[in-house]
């Protein structure tokens, strides 16, 4: 019994984390941490943008162009 | 098993629609056609999407795409397919869809309800998801730049021009609809000037306090604005309702200041956070209002088809073909997705066999947010319906006169019916608030009020009102940035400096020409005392579907010069309808002798009533500015036609010389590369073999 719930609960944890990655995912939150990820493989040893300013330079670059609708 | 999965689909839709049809002279139930329309995405996206995915555009989960070649961790990145798909939804997720079928319910539930269907599935959907492919074929290109490329350079200018000029007018309808909703209501301004502070808080918060920490500050804020919703009707209660109490002509004036200074701010003080507001709510609301209605599943109080068939119809005139497609536009089929969906999304697509759920299925969504829309408008009883959305011009300025006039057309409803209304939802009176913001927020305050408590019924106006003025000022702002954006791309080509899109004094100029532009639409509807919404509204779907006529025309052109010509008709057919469609409405707009439908008509009809003095002082004070307007509208009409004729012309001119061998300007693809992304299965020589289903 003890079992069940245990892989209950363990589902469960693994479907909240899941819709809170994607919710991250999509909200943009964990850009900064991607980014991070992508400038550690890339460009190793070159020191990467702080979090304010990465933040800064992705607003901007997202609010040029045609990025909404009627 | 997806075959039997097809077959039940193609049953149960069959089934739900054979419902609506046999229940046409009875209440029908709401849930028929929330089935019928979502057994339609569902086999549309099953199959129809597959084969021209698999057939049309070659889809090969083996190409590597410009997000992965690209990749600079910024805006070409590889993302997960329903990631990908939230973006892009949020992208194309506007207010049009929520407005358009609200007028539409003027002439009966069915023919709007079966024209978002229809055109979403063969039309909006395929032009969605085909603007995304080419785009992402050609490393996220423009509309604009594909046009240009792959037609030539006068696609390109006026594909660039019907843009620029669709942006005015819709600003102008959308910020129309907003002032509407919060004329003589303490309620709804007060609230939604609330939503300023909050915006401007939580955009200091994201950049300074908490750099980057978008769930949190969006938390944040869309509590303030919740409480912000209560906060108004506490205002309503006391002695600061005076301070709120505005008129059409100083909410316009707001309205046009604030768009202004919306535009010159930096965009992390105004925009960016109001953005992130909206999407949420507007995530959460119509989530919200889907499970109410599964919940609730009201019945359809308004007929199947209503005598405004004929072309009489109050909110606005014209015949069913061609103005219900006109006016359900964004719903069905949207010529703006044409220009979200090139740019932004193609450079996130991690695999070819994604662009199915993000184009496709993104726009199938959007359209079912426009049948809950449809549901929340026609299940309010067709009187009250009326009453709310035609304009005191024509039914009567006293309420005895509306109910009169509106009960006279065989829809009953009281002045006490109306006055009981207004006392639930918090607001002094109901009459004649045109421009869909009001009868929607009515239409949702029942769904919600019956499924979440009836005691709350006016917190929920304010707070439909409330969804729909923050979407819609968040639409305000984006499209005058984007405006702006055009026009000095325009204007570089005239003098280079006004070209630079960082320059301070080219940032002001272009944007307060913009802001002029759909600023004086604005002010000219709000004066007319037919409620304007009837001018702007047709004006602005006119150029909607010639935008999506526009894109087509391009898709059409490309497709034809990579595959078998006989597959151009994907995009061939929605195009042919769309240019017949538009191109017949803006006819009747501009020929109509009938002063209620043609645009000169109504200019030369109200010019006599003047000369002789047939009009009442109020009116004869605006009647110049109106019959400038309208005659201005006719001209709009008249060159957006020719824009949308010379494009077609352009795409015509390369399938007959594809067609008869004769050389075409190349594609502008890029080149195929392997992908060496993890899960795509290396098999060698699979170009233009993918497989269907997936």
């Amino acid at each position: 019994m003890s079992a069940v719930l245990t892989s209950a609960r363990s589902a469960a944890i693994r479907w909240l984390s899941a819709g809170w990655s994607y919710l991250r995912a999509v909200s943009g939150d964990d850009a900064y941490e991607r980014y991070l990820a992508h400038h550690a493989a890339e460009h190793p040893g070159q020191p990467p943008m702080s979090r304010k300013a990465y933040f800064c330079e992705r607003q901007q670059r997202k609010w040029t162009g045609v990025t909404r609708c009627c | 098993m997806n075959k039997i999965f097809g077959v039940v689909l193609a049953v149960i839709g069959g089934f739900a629609l054979g419902g609506i049809a046999l229940y046409r002279q009875e209440p029908i139930n709401s849930l028929w056609i929330i089935v019928a329309s979502v057994c339609m995405y569902l086999l549309g996206y099953r199959f129809y999407a597959a084969w021209i995915a698999a057939k049309v555009y070659l889809v090969d989960p083996t190409r590597a795409t410009p997000a992965e070649r690209l990749n600079n961790g910024r805006d070409f990145v590889p993302t997960p397919k329903w990631v990908a798909f939230g973006h892009h939804f949020a992208a194309i997720a506007g207010p049009g869809p929520l407005v358009g079928p609200t007028l539409a319910a003027q002439f009966g539930y069915l023919p709007g309800t079966l024209w978002i269907i229809v055109g979403a599935v063969l039309g909006g959907c395929v032009q969605d998801m085909t603007m995304l492919m080419l785009s992402m074929r050609r490393d996220g290109k423009s509309l604009g730049q594909m046009a240009r490329d792959e037609l030539g350079p006068i696609g390109g200018f006026a594909a660039l021009i019907g843009t620029l000029m669709i942006m005015i007018i819709l600003i102008a309808v959308l910020g129309l609809v907003v002032v509407n909703a919060m004329k003589h209501s303490p309620w709804a301004t007060s609230t939604v000037f609330a939503t300023i502070p909050v915006a401007i808080l939580v955009g200091f918060y994201m950049r300074s306090w908490r750099p980057g920490r978008v769930l949190e500050a969006s938390v944040i804020g869309v509590s303030l604005i919740a409480f912000a919703v209560f906060g108004g009707g506490w205002v309503d209660q006391s002695s600061m309702r005076g301070a709120f109490d505005y008129d059409g002509t100083s909410l316009a004036g707001f309205v046009i200041v604030y768009g202004w200074l919306a535009a010159i701010l930096p965009v992390w003080l105004l925009l960016a956070p109001r953005d992130y507001l909206s999407t949420f709510l507007k995530l959460g609301t119509v989530g919200l209002l889907a499970i109410a209605i599964l919940l609730m599943h009201p019945q359809i109080k308004m007929p199947a088809i209503t005598q405004f068939v004929d072309g009489n119809g109050p909110l606005f005139t014209g015949k069913i073909f061609p103005f219900v497609f006109i006016t359900i536009a964004c719903g069905a089929v949207s010529g703006f997705h044409a220009l979200v969906s090139s740019g932004t999304t193609p450079k996130m697509i991690s695999n070819e066999r994604d662009v199915r759920l993000i184009g496709y299925g993104s726009m199938a969504l959007e359209s079912l947010v426009a049948i809950m829309a449809m549901i929340a408008a026609t299940l309010l009883d067709p009187g009250v319906y009326f009453a709310i959305n035609v304009g005191a011009g024509i039914v009567g300025v006293t309420p005895e006169a509306a109910v009169q006039t509106i009960t006279g057309w065989g829809f009953p409803v009281t002045v006490d019916q109306m006055a009981q209304l207004a006392q639930d939802m918090g607001e002094k009176s109901l009459f004649a608030r045109t421009g869909g913001a009001p009868s929607l927020a009515v239409g949702m305050a029942s769904i919600f009020g019956s499924t979440f408590g009836r005691g709350l019924l006016s917190i929920w106006y304010h707070f439909a009102i409330m969804f729909e003025a923050v979407f819609i000022l968040t639409t305000i702002d984006a499209g005058t940035r984007v405006g702006r954006f055009m026009l000095q791309d325009l204007l570089g080509h005239i003098a280079k400096p006004l070209g630079k899109t960082s320059s301070y004094p080219s940032i002001v100029l272009s944007s307060t020409l913009i802001v002029l532009g759909w600023g004086y639409f604005l002010y000219v509807g709000v004066i007319d005392p037919n409620g304007g919404i009837n001018i702007l509204w047709p004006l602005f779907g006119i150029s909607n579907q010639m935008l999506a006529a526009i894109a087509l025309s391009v898709a059409t052109g490309i497709i034809i010069k990579n595959t078998k010509p006989i597959y151009a008709l994907v995009t061939g057919g929605p195009l042919a309808w769309l240019a017949l469609v538009t191109t017949v409405a803006a006819w009747q707009k501009v020929v109509s002798d009938d002063p209620k439908l043609g645009f000169f008509a109504a200019a030369t009809d109200m010019a006599k009533k003047l000369a002789a003095g047939a009009l009442p002082p109020d009116r004869a004070a605006v009647a110049p500015q109106l019959i400038f307007n309208q005659r201005l509208d006719g001209w709009l009409t008249v060159l957006f036609t020719v824009i949308l004729w010379f494009v077609i012309l352009d795409m015509v001119r390369i399938c007959v010389r594809r067609l008869s061998g004769q050389p075409v300007v190349p594609s502008s693809e890029a080149p195929y590369q392997p992908t060496k992304l993890e899960g795509v299965p290396v098999t060698n020589g699979l170009h233009g073999a993918a497989p269907v289903g997936h």
